[in-house]
């Protein structure tokens, strides 16, 4: 279909020219070379907007109100409303509007309020977005990024704080990305809006207000972080810590308060949940002999339950210890703030566990 | 008063207007320029007239479309292919509607439109070989028969929820608008369909968007066992779009005239008022829901006999023998020449060996990643193995 709305977009990259005729100036924290998560968000939703007049937003409040979570701040204001576009209530109506839209050969960012309401789309996710490529033979791409924040927040109980991080990861022609920190969230999202697959973006609502340092390579225009590749955060020797999103940050401190102790730690961030990157993963599992996996999502059939499932096939004999999953408790999310901290892994909690598979409980 | 919900009249009068049980609010007409038989009524609008040559076009298109849909039908009950839709009873609205679009307009249907697409262009062998899931069908054997697509004809591939499309097509009509070019797209689907939440979302994020959009619904009364009468309360699915801000306009869908102006007609006011246009055709579905079904259990013999009787084919053919562009030796020929087509293409179909495995790893992403290649590569040593394992998948 890309090939009849042919890129010759007279009337598009007119409009485009014309926004960029007024620069607005977004303001971001920039400072010492640190970048929150929500600029990291926003800077490289605006430059890809730039880079691309196919690239456009869709979503609830992501106009008028500057975003529910502030992500699209100021991205009304630079390119309109034709490429900023406010909805109306119906994540079911706007994410097939957004999978049409990117059928036809546009590029939407379609932003869920929290991916708990994307539950009432999922049909046009998975029946339309994913699996069109393969159904269609090769004919329809559908180069969509569905984006918002997934998992439990703080306070906001049963239906916004589920993780879909499994769900998601298990559908053949979704690519599954999930940034920890700015550097991952501008990165990834850039990779995100530039692959010709749909995207679920996983972020997560605590991390947005959250500073990193940056390296000046991280602010470049055409930064990307690749897909299907895990980072390696912390070197470690003893055992094996893997997460994705905010229970990374977990892990880090994890592996500060071992090391104390005498654990080395070695801290390995997902970035990508699919497809996984089983070799970065593996080869750490033979180097450490261990694996514990720490989320925030319910136990049975999650993202911990692969990992281990993996591990054991592909690096059974280098094990010293059955792998362990650390992941949240298998209830609805309380409300109740003590209930709420005692439905998700703590600090201490990934630390016993750890402390466990490497004998020194 | 300016309300911010909407800038209305006051009145002292406590009154409520609609409801099934009331009258102050009538059913829209439903347009139509022949009557049952097929004699044109004289003083019918036909803003669009059809010269011979579109005329003979539409028609040989109907009776293709029957002929198909009938050996079709057969093949699947013979055990030749798992699965068939006819849309006997509905050839003008799809055909008519089709006629009446530009080759540049975007089309989404459901799965009863397969007139829309021959009209197009995709042959006998391009359904046949879709059917039967093989080699050389550009769908590489991924989805089940009467799921055809085509991007050369504009037509997208089909998808089996119910009501998807909907939105789908607004967000192409969008895109289409953003560059500002002079095509629209057409989405249809049944009366059953808009009753899922896509459809409302749909209707009235086309009118917010102003996307060039005309949904066409296909009333054909049945929504496999259960009758409109089940299926709204309210003035079908033409009375809905008024009330989304969309114009709206009911034809009978057997008249295949009346079919092709309405959908003219739409596609003009879609493109000079930047919106989308509600066309409900009213037809009868004739033939089971599909080769699933049979409607003899909760249909009367006499109901089907009556509207079989209205073949949109046979009352179009009316207005050519009229106008001396048909006749009786024409149509023998063309029906005999139709039906050893389809069959040939058939049987020519069936011959054709099935889509070999390196079609099953491939497009579910534009590149193939590290974990199905290794995936594909253990399947095909596997075969390679085991030879007699699955003698009917090819290697490549």
């Amino acid at each position: 279909m890309q090939g009849l709305l042919q890129r010759g977009l007279a009337g598009l990259r007119q409009v485009a020219a014309q926004q960029r005729a007024y620069e607005w100036q977004i303001p971001r924290s920039y400072a010492a070379q640190q970048m929150t998560v929500r600029d990291a968000l926003n800077s490289a939703m605006d430059e890809e907007m730039a880079r691309d007049p196919d690239v456009f937003i869709l979503g609830e409040e992501v106009g008028e109100y500057q975003g529910a979570y502030k992500i699209t701040r100021g991205l009304l204001q630079k390119y309109g409303p034709e490429r900023v576009r406010d909805t109306p209530i119906t994540e079911a109506g706007f994410t097939g509007i957004a999978a049409g839209a990117a059928m036809a050969g546009l590029r939407p960012i379609c932003e869920f309020m929290t991916f708990n309401f994307a539950m009432q789309a999922i049909d046009q996710i998975i029946n339309s977005a994913a699996k069109t490529n393969y159904m269609s033979a090769g004919t329809i791409s559908v180069p969509v990024v569905f984006r918002g924040p997934n998992g439990a927040a703080a306070g906001v109980a049963a239906q916004h704080s589920q993780c879909y991080a499994a769900w998601y990861s298990h559908v053949p022609g979704l690519k599954v990305l999930a940034p920890y920190d700015a550097e991952d969230a501008r990165g990834l999202l850039k990779a995100a809006i530039r692959d010709p697959d749909p995207v679920v973006f996983l972020e997560n609502e605590i991390l947005y207000g959250e500073a990193f340092p940056v390296d000046e390579k991280v602010l470049d225009a055409d930064f990307t972080v690749p897909i299907g590749k895990a980072k390696v955060m912390r070197e470690g020797t003893d055992v094996t810590l893997v997460s994705f999103g905010k229970l990374v940050g977990y892990d880090l401190e994890v592996a500060e308060k071992l090391e104390k102790e005498g654990i080395s730690v070695e801290v390995i961030n997902l970035r990508t949940l699919k497809p996984l990157d089983r070799d970065t993963i593996v080869n750490s599992v033979r180097k450490t002999h261990r694996l514990v996996t720490a989320e925030e999502g319910w136990p049975q059939s999650g993202v911990g339950a692969e990992l281990v499932a993996l591990v054991n096939e592909e690096a059974f004999d280098d094990l010293d210890a059955p792998p362990e999953r650390v992941t949240g408790a298998e209830v609805p999310m309380p409300y109740a703030a003590n209930l709420e901290a005692a439905a998700l892994p703590q600090v201490p909690d990934i630390i016993s566990v750890v402390k466990r598979v490497c004998g020194k409980a | 008063m300016d309300f911010p919900g909407g800038c209305v009249p006051f009145t002292t009068e406590l009154k409520f207007v609609g409801g099934h049980f009331s009258t102050d609010v009538p059913p829209m007409s439903c347009y139509r320029t022949l009557d049952s038989v097929g004699d044109a009524l004289q003083e019918a609008d036909t803003p669009w007239g059809l010269d011979e040559e579109q005329a003979v076009r539409i028609y040989r298109a109907m009776v293709g479309l029957q002929t198909m849909d009938g050996v079709f039908y057969d093949s699947q009950r013979q055990g030749r292919f798992s699965f068939y839709i006819t849309s006997a009873g509905e050839e003008a609205t799809a055909v008519g509607s089709a006629a009446a679009l530009a080759p540049a307009d975007v089309v989404f249907a459901q799965y009863r439109e397969q007139g829309v697409l021959l009209y197009r262009g995709f042959s006998f062998l391009d359904f046949a070989h879709q059917c039967f899931g093989n080699a050389q069908e550009p769908g590489k054997g991924r989805q089940m028969p009467i799921h055809y697509g085509s991007a050369e004809l504009n037509f997208h591939t089909i998808s089996s929820p119910l009501a998807t499309q909907l939105p789908h097509a607004v967000g192409a009509a969008y895109a289409l608008k953003l560059e500002a070019r002079q095509a629209v797209v057409a989405v249809y689907f049944g009366e059953g369909a808009a009753s899922e939440g896509d459809f409302h979302a749909a209707a009235n994020f086309a009118a917010t968007l102003g996307a060039p959009v005309l949904f066409i619904c296909r009333n054909n009364g049945w929504a496999i066992s259960t009758p409109a009468t089940e299926q709204y309360r309210g003035d079908g699915i033409a009375g809905r779009g008024p009330s989304y801000g969309i114009p709206s306009v009911r034809v009978d869908g057997g008249d295949a005239r009346a079919v092709y102006n309405a959908t003219a007609a739409a596609r003009d006011i879609a493109l000079r008022h930047g919106g989308p246009v509600l066309i409900e055709a009213m037809s009868y579905r004739s033939g089971h829901h599909s080769t699933s079904d049979d409607s003899s259990r909760y249909r009367t013999a006499t109901e089907m006999a009556v509207w079989r009787a209205r073949d949109p084919a046979a009352r179009f053919r009316r207005l050519l023998d009229a106008a001396g562009w048909w006749d009786d030796g024409r149509e023998q020929a063309l029906r005999q020449a139709t039906r050893r087509e389809v069959v040939a293409a058939l049987g020519k179909a069936q011959r054709v060996p099935k889509a070999s495995l390196d079609a099953m790893f491939a497009d579910v992403y534009a590149e193939v990643p590290w974990h199905l290649a290794e995936q594909q590569a253990e399947v095909a040593e596997h075969l390679r193995r085991h030879p007699g394992a699955w003698p009917d998948i090819p290697l490549q």
